[in-house]
């Protein structure tokens, strides 16, 4: 993980940040490519240690594949979500049962917590409030177990197993 | 214009009101920021269906800095809550 | 193929306006901070989602930057509400609960840690 080339790092940020700008300016025209080439690497180069600790490693192809999994889990959940925040908002009688609990995780690099967090901020019930080092503090809307062992079965396990093949 | 779109408006209208309510009365610094928040994300969507109404495309770039500065503006407030500045 | 694409726009735009509507009247409903900042967060996202992917569908010369801004949108909303539920707990804005707050030890050790500081 922390070995990753200071080029592959470059490469990457340059190859996201050039996807961005043909999505901005939608066309093809020479003119426009070459410029967005200049200007991507520009900012590339004053960017890419920050912007990515995977590098181009992230591009094999049995990564991109758990990566296309994982969306659609995650936009499974999103949907799931909605209906189930839609469900309590519109009983009359609010069945809520709030309390923060916490877990321990087993992912290492910053940006993976970060993706386990805005997940978990969007799935049913559930929201990051605080990460300290590898314990997660997640406000639960309807609080159902309370051990440590449970709350992470319940909440992470299913994001983390497919984060874990992919950062790690 | 035909009537879905007016309906379609009406009730983002409706969801704009009840975050104002909820803006109005508080009780918190920190609820406030929840409805603006809630108000900022709902304007964005609505300039981009506006700009599909209207057939404007500027429509589309407003509503994408929009969304950038809301974003750093509830950051900023949360960074104040917390004692940061 | 057009009018079916405008049909699933007309579909997407529906559900977008029926989120956010129900996001901001959760905001209405719920009784302490953190509960609303649940409905907000995850209606609103999804709803403004679905409402920009409808309008994408509808005008196919805007797909690429209505995709932009959903992906913004999808990165930047939770990040947001993730501050300020932080930024609230500081300010000592307790959770409304009847179970386990285990946040509360972390920010009572800070604050001693501090002190001896």
């Amino acid at each position: 993980m922390e070995n990753v080339s200071n080029i592959s790092k470059l490469f990457y940020t340059w190859i996201i940040l050039f996807i961005v700008w043909l999505a901005f300016t939608s066309t093809l025209a020479i003119e426009e490519v070459v410029t967005g080439l200049l200007v991507s690497l520009i900012v590339a180069l004053l960017s890419f240690r920050f912007f990515t600790g995977t590098g181009l490693g992230i591009f094999a192809p049995k990564k991109i594949f758990y990566l296309i999994q994982y969306f659609f889990v995650f936009i499974g959940a999103l949907i799931k979500a909605n209906f189930h925040v839609a469900k309590i908002v519109l009983s009359p009688k609010l069945p809520i049962n709030p309390g923060i609990v916490e877990f321990e995780t087993k992912l290492k690099s910053d940006f993976a917590k970060m993706v386990l967090a805005n997940s978990i901020t969007l799935t049913p019930g559930t929201f990051t409030v605080d990460i300290v080092e590898n314990r997660f503090y997640i406000h639960w809307l309807e609080v159902s177990v309370t051990d440590e062992e449970s709350v992470y079965k319940e909440i992470a396990e299913g994001f983390e197993k497919i984060l874990l093949k992919i950062y790690e | 214009m035909n009537v879905f779109f007016i309906i379609i408006m009406g009730i983002i209208m409706l969801a704009g009101v009840f975050a104002v309510i909820r803006f109005i009365k508080g009780p918190t610094t920190a609820d406030r920021v929840v409805a603006l928040d809630n108000l900022s994300t709902i304007v964005v969507a609505t300039l981009i269906f506006m700009g599909f109404v209207f057939q404007r495309f500027i429509y589309i770039d407003v509503s994408l800095i929009y969304a950038v500065l809301g974003f750093i503006g509830v950051l900023t407030i949360a960074r104040y809550l917390e004692g940061g500045i | 193929m057009e009018t079916v694409l405008l049909y699933l726009g007309y579909f997407f735009v529906s559900l977008g306006a029926a989120f956010l509507f129900l996001g901001a009247f959760g905001i209405f409903r719920m009784p302490d901070f953190y509960t609303r900042l649940q409905a907000g967060t995850k209606s609103s996202t999804l709803g403004a989602m679905s409402l920009i992917l409808g309008v994408g569908l509808m005008q196919p010369e805007w797909f690429f930057k209505t995709v932009i801004i959903i992906i913004f949108i999808a990165i930047s909303n939770p990040i947001s509400s993730h501050a300020l539920a932080r930024g609230a707990y500081k300010t000592h804005q307790k959770p409304l609960t009847d179970t386990i707050d285990a946040y509360e030890e972390v920010t009572e050790e800070n604050k001693n840690k501090n002190e001896e500081e």
